[in-house]
């Protein structure tokens, strides 16, 4: 039942997809697909954080995982498909391994190893610079087909695997193992006394949030046609946090709301300072900063006044012009 | 006789439903009053309402007539009331001295007061550097009382001092209120699910009963009835 | 051996950092239960207020005062206005406001100051004095030690031998207990908050200078180090986390010196993994799970 209602949600995304790339200017689509790859993301964590109660800081670390994955696979082999799959598996085997540690930690201590996790990414790729080549990244080189604009088909690619991210996840949600989740983050105690066992959903829930994590990372890749560790800091990690937390944590459709909010806001700062023309020092240091000053205040005040995020705004509303109109 | 503590028409609770309904409660100065009822009858609500904890939602609560209600609990210490909390609230990771030392660190003679606190309660002088956590029921009890002395207060608040302590050392706490009483003209409003000791130092008593005072009358009285002697 | 006599001292001088830090951190997950995400941001805050009156006043002396009063102010000022009022029924809460402090104290320098790195000044050479012709350390380093070791004494000072220190002890531990008694347990909260955010300020001011500059980003990675260096002392244990923070200095100066800089974050990474991991409870605290 839950599942037909999911399949028909995915097909009608789909279809909506489609006509919205035909629709759309070049760099819209673009927007849209980088959208798509950070819902990717936003998805998986809001699965881990909103539904298992888990933090993470090193998701932006797993988005890198999955895109210096994509830029080896396509360098390499060259099957988009196949790359992308492969970001997917590889970040799923080190999501495990995280998992596996950060099931026995909780709250700040698993956000200061995630956080260390975050952090080190840079390191890697500079110790380890005959493979990753460091601060200056890979080049992802990929053939794109003829007959379509090639930001329409990445809007396409990167829209299609969000799609199916959101489906597959709103299944797990939905399963007997989301309300083992759920069960494990309002009380583990009365998870395990239920026969849940608690490590093994920690950790399982780890693996199902990093799986998509480096498929957005993978998808960036993609986008961006090359990968740096710039690209993957620790704002990155912070972002998507913020992202689910404003769009409402524990509901995929925060996550919606979150990965648009990544892409509509710093476009929105940027054509805001573009329009000081008067200082271009001025606009070299609002450039930036201002939408992460933005971000970071609207973090705190959703978590003041309204720890649901945008999307318990968004029901709270719809819920009270349904009851409006029943009064009428 | 004055009064020293008046209270009118409280109603208090958490959440919707009040705890306390109604209560109307008067302490005249140098006097014990103890507060008798069954467990969940309302006791140390009403003892945290008085001390501000919990804010009344209606009614008075008058010290030396002087309206409590907006007045932070931190500060009515300082207006001559000590509380000693159920559980007795020893701070477990302090020593027996820096415990007695928090009772009236705003004061200028917290020492001398510390020292006539060890005077008071012997066995405590002997583990001044001991922390909270390794002190006995009893002991733990006098520091609780003693801490609550050093702010030298007018008015001592007791939440069931006897609770988990063996008979032979209520007896000497009852015994000490009845010193105090007499010695420094204190007064004690005293909680006490132990009827029987409670009544032995009191001079009357209030019986709660489902958040309301269902008697309100002599100790003596309060012995006839409820211990038949 | 010149060498490993010189990286024991660097690392000793970095520890010595740390180790201040991490008491930061300690002071307080001590007084509200709280890892304090964005210790490092308003630390660095506060090193760019040094910045810009050693600018205007030319004498780094006056700036360092300016650094620990602005260190003071923010931490009062966080606790006041934000931390105050984050609700607690999910622990993880604190943690994402703080965060979200993060993001925002660093994107306002980012706008005032822009993001390059500040050339910073050290009051004192940074060449090491060479004793029988092994260079040991520096001046400097001296300098850190001597604040570092004043700001322990003055610590242990005031939570052991001040009533004000008595105060906020006694908060941390029974606030409800310590209401009735008199002690002001949101004043003793945002002392503590302010004290902490000082005692950032001042680690910030010792080692950015010895690192690339001043950046908003600066403190980032010293406050994972300290972070790690705070829970092997077992977060809630000064002593711990001074020893820890000079451990955690010293294993990063022999890694940096024998394996190269870069290698740093994944020693990090790797230490604070293997203490989670192995001792959960940290070396100095009972604590027995890590649950907060």
């Amino acid at each position: 039942m839950t599942l037909q209602k999911h399949l028909i949600f995915t097909a009608l995304g789909g279809i909506f997809l489609f006509a919205v790339t035909q629709q759309l200017e070049p760099f819209r689509n673009y927007q849209l697909a980088t959208m798509a790859a950070y819902l990717c993301a936003t998805a998986g964590l809001t699965i881990l954080t909103g539904l298992n109660g888990q933090i993470s800081l090193g998701h932006g670390a797993l988005m890198a995982v999955g895109a210096y994955t994509m830029a080896f696979a396509q360098n390499g082999i060259g099957n988009l498909y196949l790359s992308l799959l492969l970001a997917m598996l590889a970040t799923t085997a080190v999501g495990a391994i995280i998992g596996v540690a950060a099931a026995r930690l909780r709250g700040p201590y698993l956000a200061g190893l995630t956080l260390a996790v975050a952090l080190a990414i840079p390191a890697f790729t500079v110790t380890f610079d005959g493979l990753f080549n460091s601060e200056q990244g890979l080049p992802v080189s990929f053939t794109p087909p003829e007959t379509l604009p090639i930001e329409t088909w990445q809007a396409l690619t990167a829209g299609g695997s969000a799609l199916l991210v959101m489906f597959l996840l709103a299944n797990v949600v939905s399963s007997r193992f989301g309300r083992a989740m759920r069960a494990v983050r309002d009380n583990e105690v009365a998870a395990r006394l239920a026969g849940i066992h608690v490590a093994r959903t920690q950790v399982l829930s780890f693996v199902i949030s990093a799986a998509p994590a480096g498929l957005g990372g993978a998808l960036l890749a993609f986008l961006a046609q090359n990968v740096s560790p710039g690209a993957f800091s620790l704002t990155l990690s912070l972002y998507l946090l913020l992202a689910i937390v404003i769009g409402g944590l524990g509901n995929l459709a925060g996550a919606v709301w979150g990965a648009f909010l990544l892409v509509a806001l710093p476009d929105l700062t940027n054509s805001l300072t573009e329009g000081i023309t008067a200082s271009p020092e001025l606009a070299r240091k609002l450039d930036g900063n201002l939408a992460l000053a933005i971000f970071g205040l609207t973090l705190i005040v959703v978590m003041l006044v309204a720890p649901g995020g945008l999307q318990s705004l968004v029901q709270r509303i719809s819920h009270r012009i349904r009851k409006g109109r029943n009064h009428v | 006789m004055t009064e020293i503590l008046q209270v009118r028409g409280l109603v208090a609770g958490y959440g919707a439903a009040p705890v306390l309904r109604d209560i109307d409660l008067t302490v005249p100065t140098g006097s014990i009053v103890t507060v008798l009822g069954a467990n969940g009858a309302g006791k140390t609500t009403l003892l945290r309402t008085l001390s501000g904890l919990l804010r009344p939602t209606a009614g008075q609560i008058l010290l030396d007539g002087k309206d409590l209600r907006r007045v932070k609990v931190e500060r009515l210490v300082r207006l001559g009331m000590a509380h000693v909390p159920e559980g007795r609230g020893v701070v477990a990771e302090l020593t027996v001295d820096e415990n007695l030392r928090l009772g009236g660190l705003w004061r200028n003679d917290v020492n001398a007061a510390v020292a006539e606190v060890y005077e008071l309660f012997e066995p405590l002088a002997q583990r001044k550097r001991n922390a909270g956590h390794l002190l006995s029921g009893g002991e733990r009890q006098m520091l609780a009382i003693g801490r609550a002395l050093v702010a030298r207060p007018r008015l001592l608040l007791l939440d069931e001092p006897s609770l988990g302590l063996a008979p032979k050392i209520t007896a000497q706490i009852m015994a000490l209120l009845q010193k105090l009483r007499t010695q420094t003209g204190l007064t004690v409003l005293l909680v006490e699910q132990n009827a029987r000791s409670a009544l032995s130092v009191a001079d009357s008593g209030v019986v709660m009963s489902l958040g309301r005072i269902a008697t309100a009358t002599t100790a003596q009285e309060l012995r006839n009835a409820y211990l038949g002697s | 051996m010149d060498r490993f006599v010189f990286l024991t001292f660097d690392g000793l001088s970095n520890g010595a950092v740390y180790a201040a830090f991490a008491l930061a951190l300690v002071l307080i997950w001590r007084a509200a239960r709280v890892v304090n995400f964005a210790q490092g941001a308003m630390a660095v805050a506060a090193a760019y207020a040094a910045y810009s009156v050693t600018q205007a006043t030319g004498s780094y002396w006056i700036g360092f005062a300016a650094a620990l009063g602005t260190g003071l102010m923010i931490g009062a000022l966080v606790e006041r206005a934000v931390m105050r009022f984050v609700g607690h029924a999910n622990p993880l809460n604190e943690v994402i406001v703080a965060l979200g402090l993060v993001l925002f104290i660093q994107a306002v320098l980012g706008m005032l100051y822009g993001n390059e790195f500040l050339p910073s000044h050290t009051p004192f050479s940074r060449n090491a004095i060479e004793v029988g012709g092994v260079p040991l350390l520096s001046r400097y380093d001296l300098f850190v030690f001597g604040a570092v070791a004043a700001l322990v004494l003055l610590l242990a000072l005031l939570f052991t031998k001040t009533s004000t220190g008595l105060r906020m002890r006694a908060a941390a531990f029974a606030p409800e207990v310590s209401r009735l008694l008199g002690v002001n347990v949101g004043g003793m909260l945002t002392l503590g908050w302010a004290l902490a955010s000082a005692v950032g300020a001042l680690a910030a001011m010792l080692v950015i200078p010895t690192e690339l500059g001043l950046n908003p980003h600066a403190m980032d990675l010293v406050f994972v180090t300290s972070f790690t260096a705070a829970v092997i002392g077992g977060l809630d244990s000064p002593p711990g986390a001074v020893t820890g923070g000079m451990a955690v200095g010293l294993i990063l100066s022999y890694v940096s010196g024998y394996l190269g800089s870069s290698v740093t974050p994944i020693a990090v990474l790797a230490l604070l993994l293997i203490v989670l991991l192995v001792r959960p409870g940290g070396l100095f605290s009972a604590t027995v799970a890590r649950q907060a």
